[in-house]
């Protein structure tokens, strides 16, 4: 599906034979589908009013389909910028074996908010 | 003009080199809603920015936007001359996206791609060639509205992959 709406159609993301012509076990995810997922899990978590500046994926392993992975993030610094919030977080999705396949970064801005 | 790497079988050719800071040839996108939709719904992003009008309008973004990764499907042209790749096979290295503001419905955005640098890395798999792609993305108003820098390995001979070159 990924293939479609992305326009990628290098083979060996849907087709099984080229897969297995090259060693692996079953097809392998896109990347890109992967920074998709780890964009997700910024935008979801920034909210509408939040803005993603930065994305940076490093696909360092491949993973596969019917295996569970989780996209993973934390907080590495927060601060102010033109009266804007700049939060900067370490992101990843860690596959079953617990190993970080794809390491990333990513730079939000967010509004600040009055405390009462 | 560079000076080749000093081990003398280097695959990055003088040919190869002319595509550094080449652009490829513009294509532009006009952005509409159904693209967007299809393409969230491929990601499994639920948001009601990319599908939900009425949502969107109610958000500081005032309307439908596209996911930060909807870039990646707006594919950017050839360069002029045939790319001579050298090598077989290809393995998607990352991206770095950076964003100066998200993409619209109706947007017409302009895509053009260049290398920016080649180099050669030595591994378990031979001799590998990364190339850097730096794509703009430009809206009707002659904005830059984001970049996506790209990392391609290729190595490897025989048959070619698909894509192999393309990318």
């Amino acid at each position: 599906m990924y293939a479609g709406a992305s326009q990628d159609f290098v083979a060996i993301h849907y087709d099984l034979n080229v897969a297995k012509e090259a060693g692996h076990p079953t097809v392998i995810i896109h990347g890109a589908l992967k920074s998709a997922w780890l964009g997700e899990l910024v935008t979801s978590w920034m909210g509408v009013d939040g803005r993603l500046l930065e994305l940076d994926v490093s696909y360092r392993a491949i993973d596969f389909p019917n295996s569970t992975a989780t996209c993973v993030g934390k907080v590495l610094d927060a601060r102010t910028e033109h009266g804007v919030g700049i939060v900067e977080l370490e992101i990843g999705l860690r596959n079953s074996e617990g190993i970080i396949s794809t390491p990333g970064r990513a730079l939000v801005s967010l509004p600040i908010r009055e405390i009462v | 003009m560079t000076t080749p790497a000093s081990t003398g079988n280097t695959v990055i050719s003088e040919e190869l080199r002319s595509f550094i800071h080449l652009e490829s040839v513009p294509v532009t996108y006009d952005i509409e809603c159904h693209a967007v939709e299809r393409f969230a719904a491929a990601i499994g992003d639920p948001n009601p920015l990319y599908s939900d009008r009425e949502a969107s309008e109610a958000t500081s973004h005032g309307g439908l936007i596209a996911p930060p990764t909807f870039f990646r499907s707006l594919l950017p042209g050839k360069y002029p001359k045939t790319y001579p790749e050298p090598f077989a096979h290809i393995l998607d290295g990352g991206s770095k996206y950076r964003f100066n503001e998200p993409v619209r419905i109706g947007d017409k955005i302009t895509v053009v791609r260049k290398i920016t640098d080649l180099f050669e890395k030595h591994g378990r798999m031979g001799t590998m060639l990364f190339k850097i792609s730096e794509i703009s993305y430009t809206n009707e108003a002659g904005r830059l509205v984001a970049t996506q820098t790209t990392t391609t390995i290729t190595y490897g001979t025989g048959e070619k992959d698909s894509g192999v070159g393309d990318n």
